[in-house]
């Protein structure tokens, strides 16, 4: 049978183009690759090229026709043996067809996409590890915590290995490495070059072959070099490749406003890397949490985001001296109960939470503080059942309140208890404002207390 | 750890061998067939395209068929191969089956990515093919973390690297030669110079336009190629396989190639004349050369027809499923976000 080219798409939007210039006459040998016609559509004139070999049949579109529908026959090929008589035998060439009466055969032929999404699946996070009456509690620091944490999971798994800038000989920029090199030597503690964007696509590239990585970031900051690696090929690679191809990694780091250096060392990710589907996004507080979510990231499947806090690595706190104290992601914790008020807040922001509730508290105002602890898969069901009670809420970030992490609990809340809130969200956040460098700015430029405080009256409407 | 000798290559670009070893008959077989094979997937892929049937960006292979099919004839079981959104070559070339890809490119539920992925995102871990990645550059780093995770483990796989003469004004391109070097990781960053990035020559963008030289101060060596001499891109992916496996460190290959097809599906491509195409197409073109000496070699036109329509008829096959498998359940939405 001879063989019916088709007007062309040249591009999924292209509907009609004009038959410019036939290349070949009729009769005239063709071989698979060769030029046949040029089209042109409002955008360009394009080529059109054979893919079958054989004679030049019968043109059925001459040259000029303006407006030809895609997926029109346009000519016809004889294959070898094949001669003018063949042609009879194909069904009568249909006349030019009006571009708009021309839906794509093979578009036809597609099902018909689902008219409404599926519900999204809902995580479900398991409840905090049993710590048994009588357990030691070990006062340590969140850069013992740290270092702790890793420690175990490297003796544990000889998959996992830490890589990034001063990780090893230096023992960590803030020392939070500390003794790792010197227990796990060169192969699993390495110094980097300074190269963010490609020692985390080595990181990736390494988690696609098995590899469980930890990739440390001297600061968040310096991981706006290596979004595109965190985002495009760590998150969505399990997607992108029908399930075939995940990508176990911790990208960890301090995040958001040390002191004293200024707009571009001093910024929050939380909200940032919350956005994407295919992440993990951990922000923890206290030493116990730093822990066990530490060693959780470092065991998790997927791409994990910890972002740690500079200002809090010597801060120390209790940790349950037991041999797998690993927390679950995507549970929030009650570190403070209340009735009157619920404040929900994450990392840093918690040191402004736990003391505002201390001073409302001396008011008679009982606020229960939530530590989200993680952002992504983000606990709505904890922070829900508390509002349920309270009736009020206050977030508490240090981060931008634009898009922030703040503005999607608020936004949570009132979706799923709308009715029974008794004032409106507030949120507490840093200003909106590069980070200045002056002390008294910058102070100005952090949410504070009093702010805490202040807002937590004003839902409570004292 | 001592630096090795460099004896690959040492003059980097200068090296204009003669003619490369010549193959045996079943190699040139083996190359014509796996050759025709992309360059018919590759027409027929342009075909639905033009019907409607494949969506968004489609880049074609055709006209640069010798530089995977040489390449991959040098690898080993265990072998990483890794590339840019120009992929479909390189995944036939590792052994996908046609109809898995085209159903991709369809976006159909029987895709090596269940639909999900597209033209520029297909993975197979069992032919170790870790992607098709669609942004330009990404995945040189992504292939040095696989030479990393070799050196980690102690094998002696290699990871091949595959990106363009575009790709290789990248950043991440350097800070991957730094590390690749200085950790000596085994990798064989395969440059497939087309001459165009899009649509810009590499006289307009790049200050070093000799890419086998662009290690040079990472102390890398590197080599020029006919990529369109699947027997030159055999016998220099034989030396850097060794090179690498000898814990050498990284080397990199400049494969001298061709696109004939636009940059993608819709690039009226008018930074080139269509007699510069047709040149390289008439000159050089990698299919013809091995059907040429094939003949010449006594084999018969009956026999190299008969491994076309072979061929045909597994692209025609795929093309067939692509076509007639369901699209993705709606269900499929939410899985694979996470593990």
């Amino acid at each position: 049978m001879p063989i019916q080219v088709l007007m062309p798409a040249l591009s999924p939007t292209m509907e009609k183009g004009n038959l410019a210039k036939w290349l070949k006459k009729e009769g005239e040998t063709i071989k698979s690759g060769d030029v046949i016609a040029e089209i042109e559509t409002d955008k360009a004139t394009m080529e059109v090229e054979a893919t079958d070999e054989g004679t030049l049949g019968k043109i059925l579109i001459p040259e000029g026709t303006a407006d030809v529908a895609v997926n029109t026959p346009i000519a016809t090929i004889l294959a070898d043996g094949e001669s003018a008589a063949d042609l009879a035998k194909m069904p009568a060439a249909p006349a030019p067809k009006a571009a708009e009466a021309a839906p794509a055969e093979a578009k036809a032929e597609a099902p018909q996409p689902a008219a409404k999404a599926p519900a999204a699946p809902v995580s479900e996070a398991l409840p905090d590890p049993e710590i048994p009456a009588g357990t030691e509690m070990v006062t340590q620091t969140i850069r013992e915590a740290l270092r702790d944490a890793m420690a175990e999971e490297m003796r544990r798994d000889g998959d996992v290995f830490i890589m990034g800038e001063e990780v090893a000989e230096y023992q960590g920029a803030y020392k939070v490495t500390q003794g790792l090199l010197q227990e796990f030597g060169a192969r699993r503690v390495i110094d980097t070059p300074i190269t963010e964007h490609g020692f985390a696509g080595v990181g990736v590239g390494a988690a696609m072959a098995g590899l469980k990585p930890i990739v440390e970031f001297m600061t968040w900051n310096f991981a706006m070099q290596a979004i595109d690696q965190i985002i495009n090929s760590a998150a969505k690679t399990l997607y992108m490749s029908g399930g075939q191809m995940g990508c176990s990694i911790v990208f960890r780091g301090p995040n958001g406003a040390a002191a004293r250096v200024a707009a571009q060392h001093s910024q929050d990710y939380a909200a940032w890397y919350s956005q994407v589907p295919g992440l993990k996004v951990v922000a923890p507080y206290s030493a116990a949490d730093y822990k066990g979510l530490l060693k959780a990231a470092i065991r998790d499947p997927n791409p994990v985001v910890f972002l740690e806090n500079e200002m809090l690595y010597g801060h120390t706190g209790e940790v349950p001296k037991l041999d797998d104290f690993v927390v679950p992601i995507g549970k929030a914790r009650i570190a403070r109960a209340g009735n009157h008020v619920t404040i929900v807040s994450w990392a840093m922001g918690m040191s402004y939470a736990l003391k505002a509730a201390d001073e409302l508290a001396k008011e008679g105002i009982e606020a229960e503080v939530i530590d989200l602890r993680t952002i992504r898969p983000m606990d709505t069901e904890t922070v829900i059942n508390s509002v349920k009670k309270t009736g009020r809420a206050v977030t508490v970030e240090e981060g931008w309140q634009q898009s922030g992490v703040g503005s999607e609990v608020a936004a949570r809340i009132m979706e799923h208890a709308f009715d029974y809130l008794d004032a409106p969200v507030a949120r507490v956040s840093g200003k909106d404002v590069p980070m200045p460098y002056a002390a008294n700015l910058e102070k100005l430029a952090l949410p504070s207390v009093a702010e805490v405080v202040a807002a937590a009256k004003a839902v409570s409407y004292r | 750890m001592a630096t090795p000798k460099k004896t690959v290559a040492k003059e980097s670009g200068q090296e204009k061998a003669g003619s490369p070893p010549e193959f045996s008959k079943e190699q040139e077989l083996k190359a014509l067939r796996d050759m025709l094979l992309i360059r018919r997937f590759e027409e027929k892929a342009g075909q639905l395209y033009g019907m409607g049937a494949i969506g968004g960006f489609c880049h074609l292979y055709i006209g640069q068929e010798a530089v995977v099919v040489g390449m991959q004839m040098a690898l080993k079981q265990g072998d990483e191969v890794i590339t840019g959104y120009r992929d479909h070559g390189h995944m036939l070339a590792c052994g996908m089956e046609s109809r898995g890809v085209m159903a991709e490119l369809t976006g159909r539920r029987g895709g090596y990515s269940r639909g999900k992925g597209g033209s520029m995102h297909m993975f197979s871990k069992e032919k170790h093919f870790y992607g098709g990645h669609g942004i330009v550059g990404a995945q040189v780093s992504l292939g040095t973390g696989l030479a990393f995770a070799n050196r980690y483990r102690g094998n002696d796989n290699v990871s091949v690297t595959y990106f363009g003469d575009g790709a290789a004004n990248q950043g991440q391109v350097y800070e991957s030669f730094n590390m690749a070097e200085l950790w000596k990781l085994p990798v064989i960053y395969v440059i497939e110079n087309n001459r165009y990035a899009m649509g810009t020559s590499v006289s307009r963008a790049s200050a070093q336009q000799d890419f086998s030289k662009r290690g040079v101060s990472f102390n890398i060596p590197g080599k020029q190629v006919d990529g369109m001499d699947v027997r030159a891109v055999k016998a220099a992916a034989d030396e850097a396989t060794a090179w690498c496996r000898g814990g050498n460190g990284p080397i990199i290959l400049e494969m001298q190639t061709y696109r004939y097809r636009g940059h993608s599906m819709s690039d009226p491509a008018k930074y080139r004349t269509r007699e510069e195409v047709e040149k390289v197409r008439h000159d050089q073109d990698p299919i013809e050369q091995v059907r040429n000496r094939l003949l010449a070699s006594g084999v018969s036109e009956q026999d190299l027809k008969a491994i076309d329509a072979e061929v045909r008829e597994i692209v025609n096959e795929a093309a067939d499923f692509a076509q007639h498998d369901p699209e993705p359940d709606a269900s499929e939405l939410y899985t694979d976000i996470y593990r």
